[in-house]
């Protein structure tokens, strides 16, 4: 309870502060129209139609929650107006991401540990790889994967959100397979530790705290590449494609449901990573 | 007198080549010593102590002389499990519990499963941690993390014991009691220990023989061979004679350095 009031407070803020924006936002529009129509609106009345705007500038909270609601539990989950259809599409195509970009990040730190060559030709590039802006390449690898006749969106979907999330299990990893000090690496040499024991009992077994860390990144990273992803693509589905849609019919309150199912996606996605981590740890005895 | 000699260095050299020009560490380095002694090396930082103490251990290379262990060299003494080592800090692994960091060695080294729990059990006992096993590190105080980290190089029974100032970050009551039972664990196992120290009086306490080194380059001022009886109570230090060998250990520190 001690840890939920302060969320709560800072939660109930932005809705002050949303309220008041959307008010301030929306209420030349409903002047315009007032004006347009010769009539003199009250402060109240004003407010009152700042707060119902089919195609608001800014949808107040309430009403991104009742079309999230409508969206989500009153559609059938097969419908393409169901954000729980859009959201299991994107939610795929984050997933394999996520996994191959770990998998991809944790075998690179790994050769960078190990192999002085990779450390000097592979780190740059990887640094390098991620100053591209992701809206940039996202088209192209669409493109590009359509062309050597990939069928499906999920591939390079998968692709951009792997791009995105390798990197700060790469970096993470390098550092937590580090992270054995000399004297540890000594003992070891003492005993005769061949390097593979060296890795499985003492390197791996330490970079967890740090694998753990990137990963929340990571899985966030990747959901954000799938949506990204999605962008070119309306026809796919996906939240991502669902806001482009919002946006090129102007639906805002499509957008901001979409937004609202994203931010919840990546929440649970997150809360999922960090209870496997506490369960972990605390089975490696390193959560005290 | 015939002891086996277990460590024999050799007109020792070593050379460290760094980024401020060499590092002459060990010079001209002649010392024996025999199965069963208890060697403490001690003296100012920088003498080479440590780097003596690597050097037996074959984690240093001698860029002159030789060292011999059991008649081999480091490396092959090292390969045939010939001693336990020790550092400063447990350094224990904090994902395993005690238990499970004495088998680390254990289980690098291939025994099997039975033997590697028969093992833990035996040397918990000779540490005084029984019933610890299951334990993480970070349970324990400092000077059990540091028992438990001797009870994992007693773990697969070598002859020799090389500690690098095991105490030195432990405060001195703790200190005092675990000398003593250090002193009761070499009684019943006989072992040849190498100990590193700055503590003149953890020295004389401790060893039957005392290697004095001084720096720049390190070297060998004094070795004194203790007159102390092996039995030890912890009282034998206010004895003149205990107090004799001390006077001569700050001697030997004294004359061998500068002070600069």
């Amino acid at each position: 309870m001690r840890n939920i009031l302060p969320i709560l407070a800072v939660v109930f803020a932005m809705i002050i502060a949303w309220y008041a924006g959307a008010f301030m936002m929306n209420k030349k529009w409903t002047y315009d129209q007032a004006n347009r129509a010769g009539v003199e609106l009250t402060l109240s009345e004003v407010f009152a139609d700042t707060m119902a705007q089919p195609r608001p500038v800014l949808p107040a909270p309430h009403q991104v929650a009742v079309n999230f609601w409508e969206t989500t539990v009153e559609k059938k989950i097969t419908s393409r107006r169901s954000l729980v259809f859009h959201g299991w599409i994107t939610l795929k195509a984050t997933l394999t991401g996520f996994i191959l970009g770990t998998i991809i990040g944790t075998l690179l730190a790994v050769g960078i540990v190990y192999s002085r060559v990779m450390d000097m030709s592979i780190l740059p590039w990887a640094i390098i790889s991620q100053t591209v802006p992701i809206v940039a390449i996202a088209p192209m690898i669409v493109v590009l994967s359509n062309s050597v006749g990939i069928e499906g969106h999920l591939v390079p979907k998968t692709i951009i959100s792997a791009y995105l999330s390798f990197f700060p299990v790469l970096v993470s990893m390098i550092k937590g397979l580090r992270s054995p000090d000399r004297m540890q690496l000594d003992l070891l040499r003492t005993w005769g530790a061949g390097k593979s024991q060296t890795f499985w009992k003492l390197r791996l077994p330490g970079s967890m705290p740090f694998f753990f860390a990137a990963v929340k990144i990571a899985i966030a990273a990747s959901l954000v590449g799938a949506i990204v992803g999605e962008l070119p693509m309306s026809g796919s589905g996906g939240l991502g494609a669902r806001m482009l849609v919002g946006s090129q019919y102007g639906e805002p309150l499509l957008i901001w449901s979409a937004l609202a199912a994203a931010a919840l996606l990546a929440a649970v996605l997150i809360f999922i990573v960090g209870t496997i981590q506490t369960i972990t740890l605390k089975r490696m005895g390193m959560a005290q | 007198m015939t002891q086996d000699v277990v460590i024999k260095a050799q007109n020792l050299d070593l050379t460290f080549q760094t980024n401020d020009g060499p590092v002459h560490a060990l010079k001209d380095i002649n010392l024996d010593i025999n199965k069963g002694d208890f060697v403490s090396f001690i003296g100012p930082s920088g003498c080479g102590k440590t780097t003596f103490l690597r050097t037996i251990a074959a984690l240093e290379n001698p860029t002159a002389g030789s060292i011999t262990v059991n008649g081999m060299t480091a490396e092959e003494a090292r390969k045939s499990r010939a001693y336990g080592y020790v550092f400063q800090a447990a350094g224990l692994y904090p994902w395993r519990t005690i238990s499970g960091n004495i088998k680390l060695p254990l289980e690098i080294m291939g025994f099997d499963k039975a033997e590697q729990q028969q093992r833990v059990e035996r040397v918990l006992e000779l540490v005084e941690l029984t019933g610890f096993g299951n334990k993480f590190p970070w349970q324990l105080s400092g000077g059990m993390q540091q028992r438990a980290s001797i009870a994992r190089a007693l773990a697969f029974d070598a002859d020799i014991l090389l500690m690098d100032e095991p105490f030195g970050a432990l405060d001195e009551i703790v200190r005092d009691h675990l000398n003593e039972q250090l002193l009761k664990l070499w009684a019943r196992t006989n072992k040849t220990i190498g100990f590193v120290t700055h503590s003149i009086p953890e020295a004389v306490y401790l060893s039957t023989k005392i290697v004095v080194m001084s720096p720049r380059p390190g070297r060998i001022a004094d070795v004194i061979e203790s007159t102390l009886p092996r039995e030890r109570p912890l009282d034998i230090r206010d004895t003149p004679e205990f107090l004799e060998i001390a006077h001569r250990v700050r001697e030997g520190l004294r004359a061998g350095h500068a002070y600069d």
